[in-house]
């Protein structure tokens, strides 16, 4: 089954804890500047969100990519910047529309997230089940239980 | 690893930054935060210097396990000689700017002397400067943070700034960090204040390496798995503090009036189950959601809404977006202690209490002081400039905060604290006070061991400075309290030093925190060793005081807690017994019977 992330801002405390783990896990050091998931905070309406690539399936980054650095891991559905092969023309921070690839100045390489090669660290780390990696094509799947399960209250429910 | 090995020292009288290295002597034998920055102040103040003049020195300060993936790990600290108080002072925040501080390679900052006009200090990893800040000077915190990320095009600055309380001298001010957290207790923002310091902006890129990256991940995850789907974690992310509110309240331990009663018979009004439910002004609730602090999993951070309606926020629409919610702490000083049964009322007092950097505890245990002197007579409209000011009075609370935020009128009075406002009007018994600090939410004739903790505590009345909590409310007596206090302030002083919460430690025992701070740092850590730590840090701080002046006199409890009995609860009839309590506590300690540690203690313990 191929999995993907599926982020549920509502469930989101910005803890940072995925924030945390990303860069732990990539770079081997708690530090959060490097890291390819981010939250974001809208204090005066009391929301955060945790954003990270998505893995287009079509992806403007790796179709942007005039070294083809970028490939599809077909395991995971990850698009996957190869250290190797990137130059750090940055080409594909201008294409992505979700600006979720971005420059790391101390490595001259792009970063973006890899999905950990199919166990990512943000979602383990995560406490509140804000992030978490379930099957990609139904990541709709819970939203969906919990609607169904109103839709017939008034019926069946008081049955 | 795990500590970065950097201090910065910032002199303000000459305008200087300098990197230094850290003295690892002191981080092994003081670990972090409230240790290891006490052990510095101690050594480079002299403990009578005037809190206030450029002589005390401001320390800003991380622990080990700040900046870490430890959970709860962003905590940091300021330590100074406490302008509230006299005493050293450590008041230590969640936030993220600890946190960040650290990510940017420092362990601490350690600012001197004062300087000419307002700055603020930027630092992006290892590059620090200083900065004039006269046109933020006479801003709010929720100006300033916005106003600095904006000057210098970087939306990823976290900032610990001063309001204008801290500006003005009020005595119980903050250092506040990410609009709402606060290093908030003993005036340790009118130290920043005095040194006309405005704020300190962080970037950090630099991060945190751990001594063994395996093993630390092992010991974070077995700690997490043991804090996060605990009883107690659930409890703090559904109903953070405030459930204390009943509590406190059924066990006849709720400050009260200025503590002339122990319960309070609106709590109801007050209390979580208000926060929580659909308003009838506007249909929606006061609380909109949780949130936590950095590394934080159990994010009992409260996020209100306060009501559109209310006369608080008439014509003021800033209020009205989502901000920092009602702690328990805030809740019961504005409300329970000054009678107000108002919970809107008291969020919008905790507002102005962030927005312009005010310790809530104080500041309502002071309105609370104050309120008795007006009924009293002692003070009249003259001084209160026209206010009723009697308990109860939700208009009064709320004047109060924006006249003392900004100190002007009879807020001036106000931002005295208390015990300097009581004694002005020549009633110093009305002064909920331990060594000029004002009480938390715990009133210690019901709760005989908090007492003692309030007595002994080395930055005045407080009650995160030990762990009675338990003991007390299932047992209201003296009996084997000194042993209780002493062992956990001793376990709390490791806490304070190493970089996680207090309220991971409801479920972490010292040996859950020993092993993973074994695989942050060099060190050898074990439960015992921070025993050791503790202890040391508590008494290094007691030497601190009796060095500045303090004496055994000043372990003791306004004469209301001492010699008025509790009116009603479980301890009806009976006061604080100290004077049982305080001369055990000193024979465990290894103190004379004057509060002075022996020769032998002081050995022992390689001070």
């Amino acid at each position: 089954m191929l999995k993907a992330l599926h982020i549920d801002p509502g469930k989101c405390t910005n803890c940072m804890q995925c924030e945390l783990a990303c860069s732990f896990e990539n770079e081997g050091v708690f530090n959060p500047a490097k890291s390819r998931i981010k939250v974001f905070a809208f204090h005066e309406q009391a929301r955060y969100v945790p954003y990270t690539c998505t893995q287009c399936a079509e992806a403007w980054c790796m179709s942007a990519c005039p070294v083809d650095a970028i490939s599809l891991d077909r395991a995971t559905g990850a698009k996957v910047v190869s250290d190797d092969l990137c130059v750090g023309c940055k080409v594909c921070t201008i294409a992505c529309p979700f600006g979720t690839v971005n420059y790391n100045h101390s490595t001259g390489k792009v970063i973006k997230c890899d999905l950990c090669g199919g166990d990512p660290a943000c979602a383990k780390a995560c406490p509140t089940g804000a992030i978490t990696y379930v099957d990609a094509d139904w990541t709709g799947y819970d939203r969906m239980r919990r609607w169904a399960g109103r839709t017939d209250a008034g019926t069946q429910a008081h049955a | 690893m795990s500590w970065q090995r950097k201090v910065l020292r910032v002199n303000l009288t000459k305008g200087t930054c300098s990197p230094e290295p850290l003295n690892m002597d002191w981080a092994l034998s003081y670990l972090g935060q409230r240790g290891l920055a006490s052990k510095y102040l101690s050594e480079e103040i002299d403990p009578k210097v005037d809190p206030l003049s450029p002589a005390n020195k401001m320390i800003f300060v991380t622990g080990p396990l700040t900046g870490t993936g430890v959970a709860t790990g962003g905590r940091w600290s300021v330590v100074t000689k406490g302008a509230l108080t006299g005493t050293i002072a450590e008041s230590n925040s969640g936030g993220y700017f600890g946190g960040e501080l650290k990510l940017a390679g420092w362990d601490m900052v350690i600012f001197e002397g004062r300087a000419k006009s307002p700055v603020y200090l930027l630092l992006v990893d290892d590059r620090a400067e200083l900065l004039p800040a006269n046109d933020l000077w006479g801003k709010s915190v929720w100006e300033v943070e916005p106003a600095i990320r904006d000057r210098h095009g970087d939306p990823m600055l976290k900032i610990a700034s001063i309001g204008r309380a801290g500006e003005a001298g009020v005595m119980y001010a903050c250092v506040m960090n990410d609009l709402d957290r606060a290093a908030g207790r003993s005036g340790v923002g009118a130290v920043m204040g005095s040194k006309n310091l405005k704020a300190v902006a962080v970037r950090g890129t630099t991060g945190v390496r751990v001594r063994d990256p395996k093993a630390f991940m092992a010991a974070v995850a077995a700690a997490r798995a043991k804090l996060d789907p605990s009883p107690s974690t659930k409890a703090f992310t559904t109903y953070g503090t405030m459930a204390m509110m009943d509590t406190a309240n059924r066990h006849g331990s709720l400050p009260t009036l200025n503590c002339r009663e122990v319960q309070f018979d609106e709590v109801e009004k007050v209390n979580v189950a208000t926060m929580m439910r659909p308003r009838t002004s506007d249909g929606r609730p006061n609380l909109v959601k949780n949130k936590g602090c950095f590394a934080c999993t159990i994010a009992c951070g409260r996020v209100s809404k306060i009501d559109p309606n209310h006369f608080s926020v008439k014509d003021k629409p800033k209020y009205l977006a989502a901000s920092g919610g009602l702690e328990y702490e805030a809740a019961f000083a504005l409300g329970p202690m000054a009678g107000v049964a108002d919970i809107e009322a008291l969020t919008y007092a905790n507002y102005v209490c962030n927005e312009d950097g005010m310790d809530p505890i104080s500041f309502g245990t002071t309105v609370a002081a104050a309120m008795e002197l007006y009924e009293t007579g002692a003070i009249t409209k003259k001084q209160t400039g026209g206010i009723e000011f009697r308990f109860g009075s939700a208009e009064a609370l709320v004047k109060a905060a924006e006249l003392t935020a900004t100190g002007e009128g009879f807020g001036k009075d106000l931002g005295l604290g208390a015990k300097r406002l009581t004694e002005k009007y020549g009633h110093p018994e009305f002064a909920m006070v331990v060594k000029g600090q004002e009480f938390p939410g715990y009133d210690p004739r019901g709760m005989q061991g908090m007492g003692l903790a309030y007595a002994t505590s080395n930055r005045g009345a407080c009650h995160m400075r030990a762990k009675p909590w338990a003991d007390d409310f299932a047992r209201v007596t003296t009996d084997n309290k000194a042993e209780l206090i002493k062992a956990t302030q001793d376990e709390v002083g490791a806490i304070d030093s190493s970089g996680i919460c207090f309220f991971a430690t409801n479920v972490w025992t010292l040996d859950d925190l020993a092993s993973q701070l074994d695989a942050a740092c060099e060190g050898g850590w074990t439960a015992e060793k921070l025993r050791r730590v503790g202890e040391r840090v508590f008494t290094l701080e007691r030497v601190f005081n009796l060095r500045a002046g303090l004496t055994k006199a000043d372990d003791t409890l306004p004469k209301r807690i001492l010699k008025e009995a509790a009116k009603s609860g479980p301890a009806k009839g009976m006061v604080n017994e100290l004077g049982k309590m305080l001369p055990e506590y000193y024979a465990i300690r290894g103190w004379t019977s004057e509060g002075v540690p022996t020769n032998e203690t002081l050995e022992r313990l390689a001070l």
